[in-house]
C-alpha cells in the first residue's frame, strides 16, 4: 500500500527538521547553517556600528564647544580613527556579507548556499579580528592615524604605536572573511538558482550581490598587498614607502584608495539593492526598467575603478590624470543617477503605500541624492583644492553613506524583520525613529557643509572661539545625539519583548524570501520550485501551497544529509543535487588559529604566531579531508519532479572549482598590486634597478622558473594518467610536480640570497625580495595541494571518477604558473628592456 | 570569439565596460609614464589617446551591433520577463546595448582630457 499524501508530508518534514535541525547549549557555536550565521553576523556588525556611533558622539560632544576638554588630542586621534575603520570594515562591508547570507538562500528558493562552513569560518574571522580592532581602544592602543592610515605619519614606530600594526593585521585578518564571502555569494548568485530563475528573471538584490562579490575580488586585493608591504615596513624596516631609501608614500595612497573608492561603492550597491526590492513591493508593481537597473549596477561597479585618485587630487598629480580620475568621477553619476530615476519612476507609475520601510527608503534617496550633488562638486579637481580634508568633506560623505547606505539598511531592516524573525516592529516606533533620526542626521551634518567652506578642517580635536565655527559645531552636535535618540528608538522596537507575530509575507511582497512561513524552521525551503516569473509569488498560482506540500524538487532528505540544488549559470536548469556540509566546530577552530596567528605577529611574539598558524593551516587540512568532495555512497538520486540528478560532480561543473577560480582571481589581483608597485618604483627612479644595484642572478631566476613550470606540466599529466584511470602514475607524477615546485621555489629564494640583495637598504631589493617570496610561497601551498591529492588518491578518496581535488589542484597550478611567468618577466625581462 | 556570438551571456554584457576599464587603464599609465619620464612626448601621448579611443569606441560599436541583433533589433521591448530563452535573450542584449551606450560615453569622458591639457603639471 502506497504511503497516503498526508504521511509524505509529515515524514519529509521529519527527516528535513532532523537534517537541518539547529544544535543547543554550546554546540549553538558549531552552526554552520547560513540562515543562523547570518543572523550573527548581522548581529555583530550592528553591535560594532553601535560601538563606532558612541565613540562618534564622544568627538561630537567634545567639539560642542571651543576649546573642548572632554578627551586629549591623543584620544581623540584614536576616536576618529577608529570610528572611520568600525564603520567601514566592521559595519559597513560585513553587514553586506551579513544580510546577503541572510536572505540570499531563501530569495533564490535554496536549502543552503554552496559553502556554509565558510561562511562560518569568514564570521569568526570578522568576530575575532573586529574585537581585536575596536577593544584595542580600551587599552588606550587604537589606531590613530586616521582610518587610510597614510605614510610617513602611519609607518614610523616611534610616533605610532602598536595601534598602526593592530589595524594592518586585524584589518587583513578581516579581508579574509569578505573574500570568503564573496565566493560565497557570487558562487550561490551563479550556481544555486531555483530551476526556471533563468538570468532575466533574477531578483535585483542577486544582480547586485554579483556585480559587489566581483568588485570585491578586485578591490581588496591591493590592500591586502599594500598591508603586506605597509607591514613589512613596520615590522622589519624594508623602505617601501620611505623616500630616503628610494620607497615612496604615495604608492600606499594609490593602493589604498584603489580599494577604497570601490569600497564606496561596495557598500553603497547592496544597500541600494535592498531599495530594489523593497520600491516594487510597496508601489505594488514590478520594477520598472529592470535592465536599467542591470545596466546601473554593471556600468557603477567598473565606473568605480576609475575614481581612486579623485582622494589625491591634492599631492600633486600630473593635470592630465587628474583630469582622467575627474572625468570618471562625473561619468559615473550617470549610472548612479539611473537607478535614482528607475525608483521614482517606480514610484510614480505604482500605487504606494507609505509604510515604514517605504518611509527610510525615501528618506535615504533625499539624503544620497544631496550627496551625490557635492559628490560632482568635488569631483571637480579646482574645488576639490579648496574643499579637501575640510568638514565639507565629512558633511558629503556622510551624506553619501548615510543616505546610500544606511538608511537603506534601515528601511531593510524594517522589511526583512518579520522574514528573519517572525515578528513585525512597530508602525509607531518606526515613525518616531525615522523623524528622529532624518532631522538629526541633517541637522548634524548640513552645517557641516558650511563649517567646512569656512575653513575648520577635519580630524582636529578642539578649535578657538573666534573662528566662527562655533554655533555650527554646537549646531551638529544636537542633531548627532538627536540621530542617535532614533537610533535607540529602532534598538528598543529591535529589542522590546512582546511584540506581535508576523502574518506570512506581511508586505504582500513577490520574491520567493516571503515564502519563508515560520523562521524557527531551519530548513531553507520546504521544496524548491520551478519558476516562471520575476515575482513568482504574484505571478505563478498555489506556489507557497504547493512548495509547503513538497511538490516540487528536495522534498525530503531520505538519506539524512543536508542538500541543495545546483543549476545552470544562465538558463537555471537542474545540474546536480549538491550535499552541504553540517554543523562543526572545524571552521571556529580554523579561525580561532589562524586569527591567533595574526595576533601574536601584532606583538611580536614569533613563535607563537608561527604555532597557531601551522596549527590553523592544520585545522583547515582537516576541515577538508573530512567535509569536503566527499563521495556519495550513488552517482545520482532522485530529486523529485520525476528528475534524477548527480550526486557528484568535478572540473568546472563542481561549485568547487568556481570557488577555486574566483579565490585565484582575487589572489592573482593582489600580486598584480605587486608588480604595479615595481613599475610605480620604476617611473619615480632614473633607473630601475638603480645604477650599481646587485640584481638576483638570471640563470638561478630563470632555473626556478623552469623547474615550477615543469611541476605545472607534470600536474597536467598527473591529471591525465588519472582520467585514464592509472594510479600509480598518477602518484608518481604528482610527488614529481611537487619535488619540482619546492626545487623551483627554493631557486627562486637563492637568487637574490646569493646575489646579496639587502631588503633593508633600498626599495628595489625590497620589492624583488616580496615578489619571489610571494611567488615562491605559492608554490609552497601548490605542494600542499599536491599533498593532499597524493594522500586522497592512497586513501581512495581521490579516484577516476572522484577527482574534484585534483581538478582544483590543476586549476591552482594554471595561476601558480601564471605568477611565476609574471615574476620572471618582470625581474629578468625588466631590466633588459628598461 | 566574444564578439561574433549567435546568443549572449555574461561575458558578452560585460565586453563594452571591460573595454572602457582597459582604454581608461591605458590612458592614466600611459600617462603617469609620459609625465613622470618622458615629459617632452606629451604630444605623442596625446595622440596615442586619440587612436586608443578611436579603437574603444570601435569595439563598443561593433559590441553594440551584436547586442542590438541579440535584442531582436527592438522587435520586442522590455520587460523581457517570460521564462523563455527568447527573452533571456532579448534581456542581455538590451542591458549590454545599454552598457554600451555608458561605456562609450564614458571612454569620450576619459579622452577629453588629453584633448583640453596640454601639459603635465
Amino acid at each position: 500500500m502506497s504511503e497516503s499524501d498526508a504521511a509524505r508530508r509529515k515524514r519529509e518534514e521529519a527527516e528535513l527538521r532532523a537534517v537541518w535541525d539547529i544544535p543547543r547549549g554550546w554546540r549553538y557555536l558549531s552552526n554552520c547553517n547560513n540562515q543562523v550565521v547570518g543572523l550573527w553576523y548581522t548581529g555583530a556588525s550592528f553591535f560594532f556600528f553601535l560601538f563606532a556611533g558612541v565613540l562618534a558622539l564622544i568627538m561630537r560632544a567634545q567639539l560642542a564647544v571651543p576649546d573642548g576638554t572632554l578627551v586629549s588630542a591623543g584620544t581623540y586621534n584614536q576616536l576618529y580613527t577608529l570610528h572611520g575603520t568600525m564603520m567601514m570594515f566592521l559595519f559597513a562591508v560585513p553587514i553586506f556579507e551579513a544580510v546577503a547570507i541572510l536572505i540570499l538562500p531563501q530569495m533564490l528558493a535554496a536549502r543552503d548556499l554552496p559553502f556554509p562552513r565558510l561562511s562560518a569560518f569568514g564570521f569568526w574571522c570578522f568576530l575575532i579580528g573586529g574585537v581585536f580592532v575596536g577593544g584595542s581602544i580600551f587599552f588606550d592602543a587604537a589606531p590613530d592615524s586616521g582610518w587610510f592610515m597614510y605614510p610617513p605619519l602611519a609607518t614610523d614606530t616611534s610616533q605610532t604605536g602598536i595601534g598602526a600594526d593592530i589595524w594592518l593585521l586585524g584589518l587583513s585578518f578581516i579581508e579574509v572573511a569578505s573574500i570568503a564571502a564573496a565566493v560565497e555569494l557570487i558562487v550561490g548568485v551563479l550556481k544555486c538558482r531555483p530551476p526556471g530563475m533563468r538570468i532575466n528573471l533574477m531578483p535585483l538584490y542577486c544582480w547586485y550581490v554579483l556585480i559587489v562579490g566581483g568588485m570585491i575580488l578586485f578591490a581588496f586585493p591591493p590592500l591586502i598587498a599594500g598591508d603586506i608591504l605597509f607591514e613589512m615596513q613596520r615590522l622589519f624596516d624594508w623602505p617601501f614607502f620611505d623616500p630616503a631609501r628610494g620607497g615612496d608614500p604615495v604608492l600606499w595612497q594609490h593602493l589604498f584608495w584603489i580599494f577604497g573608492h570601490p569600497e564606496v561603492y561596495i557598500i553603497f550597491l547592496p544597500s541600494i539593492a535592498l531599495l530594489a526590492m523593497i520600491v516594487p513591493t510597496f508601489a505594488r508593481r514590478p520594477i520598472l526598467g529592470y535592465g536599467w537597473i542591470v545596466l546601473a549596477a554593471v556600468g557603477t561597479g567598473f565606473l568605480s575603478f576609475g575614481l581612486w585618485a579623485h582622494h589625491m587630487f591634492t599631492i600633486g598629480l600630473p593635470s592630465l590624470s587628474l583630469g582622467f580620475f575627474s572625468a570618471a568621477s562625473e561619468a559615473v553619476a550617470i549610472p548612479t543617477g539611473v537607478q535614482i530615476f528607475v525608483f521614482v519612476a517606480t514610484l510614480l507609475a505604482g500605487r504606494v503605500i507609505f509604510s515604514i520601510p517605504m518611509l527610510f527608503a525615501t528618506g535615504a534617496l533625499a539624503i544620497f541624492v544631496f550627496g551625490g550633488l557635492t559628490g560632482v562638486m568635488v569631483a571637480l579637481a579646482p574645488f576639490d583644492w579648496q574643499a579637501h580634508d575640510s568638514y565639507f568633506i565629512v558633511a558629503h560623505l556622510h551624506y553619501t553613506l548615510i543616505g546610500g547606505m544606511f538608511f537603506p539598511l534601515v528601511a531593510g531592516l524594517y522589511y526583512f524583520h518579520p522574514f528573519i524573525t517572525g515578528r513585525m516592529l512597530s508602525e509607531r516606533l518606526g515613525r518616531w525613529s525615522f523623524w528622529l533620526m532624518f532631522a538629526g542626521f541633517n541637522i548634524a551634518f548640513l552645517p557641516m557643509h558650511i563649517t567646512g567652506l569656512r575653513g575648520m578642517p577635519r580630524r582636529v580635536f578642539t578649535y578657538p572661539a573666534d573662528h566662527g565655527w562655533d554655533g555650527l559645531n554646537l549646531v551638529s552636535t544636537l542633531g548627532a545625539f538627536t540621530m542617535a535618540a532614533g537610533i535607540g528608538v529602532l534598538l528598543w522596537d529591535v529589542l522590546r519583548p512582546g511584540k506581535p507575530r508576523a502574518p506570512r509575507n506581511p508586505w504582500n511582497a513577490g520574491t520567493l524570501e516571503w515564502v519563508a512561513g515560520d523562521p524557527s524552521e531551519p530548513w531553507g525551503i520546504r521544496s524548491v520550485p520551478p519558476i516562471t516569473s520575476r515575482y513568482p509569488l504574484w505571478d505563478q498560482r498555489d506556489l507557497v501551497r504547493d512548495i509547503d506540500e513538497g511538490r516540487f524538487f528536495l522534498p525530503g532528505a531520505p538519506e539524512g544529509r543536508r542538500e541543495t540544488l545546483v543549476t545552470g549559470v544562465l538558463d537555471a536548469e537542474p545540474q546536480q543535487v549538491l550535499r552541504v556540509p553540517g554543523n562543526s566546530f572545524k571552521p571556529l577552530i580554523a579561525a580561532v588559529f589562524i586569527g591567533g596567528s595574526f595576533i601574536a605577529t601584532t606583538f611580536h611574539w614569533w613563535t607563537a604566531a608561527v604555532i597557531s598558524g601551522v596549527l590553523g593551516i592544520a585545522a583547515i587540512m582537516v576541515w577538508l579531508w573530512t567535509g569536503t568532495a566527499t563521495i556519495p555512497e550513488t552517482p545520482e538520486k532522485d530529486a523529485g519532479m520525476g528528475t534524477r540528478l548527480p550526486l557528484y560532480a568535478s572540473g568546472s561543473a563542481s561549485v568547487g572549482w568556481w570557488a577555486m577560480f574566483i579565490t585565484m582571481v582575487g589572489d592573482g589581483t593582489a600580486f598584480l598590486s605587486l608588480i604595479f608597485a615595481y613599475f610605480y618604483y620604476w617611473t619615480i627612479h632614473g633607473a630601475f634597478p638603480p645604477e650599481g644595484s646587485p640584481t638576483p642572478d638570471n640563470g638561478l631566476l630563470l632555473a626556478g622558473g623552469a623547474a615550477a613550470v615543469a611541476g605545472w606540466g607534470l600536474t597536467l599529466l598527473a591529471r591525465r594518467a588519472n582520467g585514464a584511470g592509472r594510479p600509480g602514475l598518477l602518484r608518481a607524477l604528482i610527488a614529481g610536480a611537487a619535488l619540482l615546485a619546492l626545487i623551483g621555489g627554493g631557486l627562486l629564494i637563492l637568487a637574490p640570497w646569493q646575489a646579496g640583495l639587502d631588503s633593508v637598504a633600498h626599495v628595489y631589493p625590497a620589492t624583488v625580495w616580496v615578489i619571489l617570496i610571494w611567488t615562491a610561497l605559492h608554490l609552497a601551498v601548490g605542494v600542499l595541494m599536491q599533498g593532499y591529492c597524493l594522500a586522497g588518491s592512497l586513501a581512495g578518496r581521490l579516484t577516476r571518477e572522484h577527482d574534484i581535488d585534483l581538478r582544483n589542484v590543476v586549476l591552482y597550478g594554471h595561476f601558480a604558473a601564471l605568477t611565476v611567468a609574471t615574476t620572471l618577466a618582470v625581474l629578468v625581462l625588466a631590466p633588459l628592456a628598461m | 570569439m566574444l564578439l561574433r556570438r549567435e546568443t549572449p551571456n555574461l561575458w558578452t554584457l560585460l565586453t563594452p565596460p571591460a573595454v572602457w576599464a582597459l582604454h581608461f587603464l591605458f590612458c592614466y599609465v600611459a600617462a603617469a609614464i609620459v609625465c613622470a619620464r618622458y615629459p617632452a612626448s606629451l604630444d605623442g601621448l596625446r595622440l596615442a589617446i586619440g587612436l586608443a579611443t578611436m579603437a574603444a569606441l570601435a569595439i563598443i560599436a561593433i559590441a553594440g551591433r551584436q547586442a542590438h541583433r541579440h535584442w531582436g533589433f527592438g522587435s520586442d521591448l522590455p520587460p523581457h520577463d517570460a521564462p523563455t530563452p527568447e527573452d533571456q535573450q532579448h534581456f542581455l542584449g538590451f542591458a549590454t546595448l545599454l552598457l554600451c551606450a555608458l561605456s562609450a560615453v564614458a571612454v569620450l569622458f576619459g579622452a577629453l582630457p588629453a584633448l583640453i591639457i596640454a601639459e603635465c603639471r
